[in-house]
């Protein structure tokens, strides 16, 4: 179990001040100056040492993603754009950051734009994160006034601009090209890529597009070490991260843990442990709504991390942990998320507009039993000629859950749908109006 | 209803509370880009129409202002501002109850929430407004606060921890004007868990 002192986020629930003092005294901006002095090649070096993997949901190594910046400007601004448009369902721990330690992202937004040759960064905040922004804004306001950040910062002789854009609901934006085309005034439809953001990003400038958890836990790594931090986890899945524990547990919550923690630990230690007992678990949606459902005989083994999930053909995601139990109308849950895809699809490429639609009305009837046994394996079908064909992931994750619910849940949507021929199905309400 | 609903103004011109917030929004972006203000001001819109009319919508004429002062043809402001979920191109009432259904709401009781919300509103549908003008009811996808759920966010401010109970005492005290405090219904502290964390106990100031 991981102990208090290794932990980052020391202010996750908001018990203490989140403002600059009280950053301070929990050891925010120590020392700021003297990491800047490093340079650049050395902090990227030990960012990249410390094994960090992306907090967002891919899991790209943040270090090596901050080293595809190009070394020498050719004339255009380097951009950092922070990703706090955490829309994922079953996700809200960059909420916790935003509103409680707004400190250790705004510390960690110069620490990285520094180390990429950017003097102006934005973060992004997802409309709906009203009075987190008002902290964060509050934080950016703080650090100008006491001369962290602005001219010189920290008295370094970096000048460093922090921005502060509110998004206006639109899941999509979470997708990084998305998050670049909303940031400049447009709808948010993903670009294509190649050209990637570190060539070709914000205003046609070299871009990086970091997750909040990513740079907030930037400046602790470099305070302490990557030794320290790739000391806890697991080899390639190094580190401590943000769960948040939702659904049937007795008491849902957030925490920071160690990566690899198993995933019954941590819901029996943290959470309360499964409404009714473990047995009376059904499945878990390990990693925020786009990842596979894992059932019961895989949770009570699996380990939260990248690699032990992709494993299992699912994925650690945000680190969001959907628990549900035995009641659990598993049809009904998965079908809800279709409706959430098809909600949020941009329209842009056919086969995610027109198959997140379609998606959604046959699982709505197999939530009924009204379909054919052999529609199973037709929506089977539809999903891979989704997944993989669009310009981004939004097409691949409306296909994952009903994979993971086919792969896993077969007999019980066979059921429903002989339940529904013999008329002895029980009434269900319909998952969309 | 429909129609008083979509009534559109005449004409929409900035407050001098909505100028003062201009400048430090466009003073953000570099020159030549200030297409990038379009949902900061489309956003201001639709505060100062709350302020001025109790009812937060983005009329056509306000989307016309905001194309007028960022130097862009009409049509790409419009398309933003239907793009966008959180402008309301209607007006709403004075309470708009935005009630997330997404599946972490659902599994913990958003169905009880919904039910009570039609219960004390007399609203049927999703996307309508109450009789009085109080109330409007949307669905909304995942507002970010799972481990919180079930979530109503009302206007700005989310009220969490929902069960059909404390939805009917939540909607009795906005009728009555008196908003209680956001968060968590049941007194949690943030998102640790219920009776107080486990984590993070050795944290001093």
């Amino acid at each position: 179990m991981l102990s208090d002192a290794d932990r980052i986020f020391t202010n996750l629930y908001g018990l203490h001040d989140w403002g600059l003092k009280g950053a301070q005294a929990r050891g925010d901006w120590d020392g700021t100056a003297a990491i800047l002095e490093r340079g650049r090649e050395a902090i990227v070096e030990e960012m990249k040492s410390s094994g960090l993997r992306g907090r967002g949901g891919a899991g790209f190594p943040t270090g090596m993603k901050w080293s595809f910046m190009p070394k020498q400007s050719d004339g255009r601004p380097h951009y950092l754009v922070v990703n706090a448009d955490e829309s994922e369902p079953g996700t809200c721990k960059d909420r916790d950051i935003l509103r409680h330690d707004p400190h250790k992202l705004v510390e960690g937004c110069l620490i990285a734009s520094f180390a990429m040759g950017a003097h102006v960064c934005y973060i992004y905040v997802r409309g709906e994160f009203y009075n987190e922004a008002l902290h964060l804004q509050a934080a950016i306001d703080q650090a100008y006034e006491a001369g962290l950040i602005g001219r010189n910062a920290c008295g370094s002789g970096w000048d460093f601009d922090l921005y502060l854009h509110r998004g206006a609901g639109a899941y999509i934006c979470g997708e990084e090209t998305a998050l670049l085309e909303s940031l400049e005034g447009k709808k948010g439809m993903p670009r294509l890529k190649p050209p990637f953001p570190a060539a070709v990003g914000l205003y046609g400038c070299p871009t990086t597009v970091n997750n909040v958890e990513s740079i907030a836990v930037a400046p602790t790594i470099l305070r302490r070490g990557a030794a320290w931090f790739s000391a806890l986890g697991r080899p390639k899945n190094t580190g401590t991260k943000l769960f948040c524990i939702s659904g049937h547990v007795n008491k849902p919550c957030t925490v920071e843990e160690e990566l690899g923690i198993p995933l019954r630990e941590l819901i029996d230690t943290y959470a309360g442990g499964v409404r009714g007992g473990w047995d009376n678990l059904l499945a878990v949606i390990p990693g925020g709504a786009s990842v596979p459902v894992i059932p019961k005989g895989i949770c009570d083994t699996v380990l939260m991390d990248f690699d032990s999930l992709r494993e299992v053909r699912s994925g650690l995601g945000t680190g969001a942990v959907i628990v549900m139990d035995r009641s659990t109308d598993i049809i009904k849950a998965i079908a809800r998320l279709s409706q959430f895809y098809k909600h949020e699809s941009c329209g842009q490429c056919t086969p995610c507009r027109e198959g997140t639609g379609w998606m959604m009305r046959v699982m709505n009837r197999m939530v009924a039993g009204r379909a054919e046994p052999a529609e199973i394996d037709t929506l089977e079908q539809v999903t891979r000629q989704v997944e993989g064909h669009t310009i981004c992931a939004l097409g691949d994750a409306a296909a994952w859950p009903i994979q993971g619910l086919i792969r896993h849940f077969r007999p019980e949507m066979e059921a429903r749908i002989a339940a529904y021929k013999s008329g002895t199905a029980r009434p269900t309400a319909m998952a969309a109006e | 209803m429909q129609t008083a609903l979509s009534a559109q103004p005449d004409s929409f011109a900035f407050d001098a509370e909505s100028e003062a917030a201009i400048a430090p929004i466009l003073a953000k972006y570099p020159p030549g880009r200030q297409a990038s203000a379009v949902l900061p001001l489309l956003d201001l819109a639709q505060r100062q129409m709350k302020r001025a009319t109790g009812s937060a919508w983005v009329p056509r004429a306000a989307m016309d202002a905001v194309a007028a002062r960022l130097a862009m043809p009409p049509i790409r402001v419009y398309e933003v501002a239907t793009f966008y979920l959180m402008f309301n191109t209607r007006k709403v009432g004075t309470w708009h109850l935005q009630v997330c259904t997404t599946t972490p709401c659902w599994l913990r009781g958003s169905d009880e929430v919904t039910a009570a919300c039609r219960r004390v509103t007399g609203i049927t549908g999703w996307g309508e407004t109450s009789a009085d003008g109080l109330f409007t009811m949307t669905e909304v996808e995942c507002v970010g606060g799972c481990v919180n759920a079930p979530i109503i966010q009302v206007n700005d401010d989310c009220y969490e921890d929902l069960d059909a109970e404390s939805t009917v005492a939540l909607l009795e005290a906005l009728k009555r004007g008196a908003p209680p405090p956001m968060g968590s219904m049941k007194g949690r502290q943030g998102s640790a868990p219920e009776g107080g964390p486990t984590t993070l106990t050795t944290i001093a100031e």
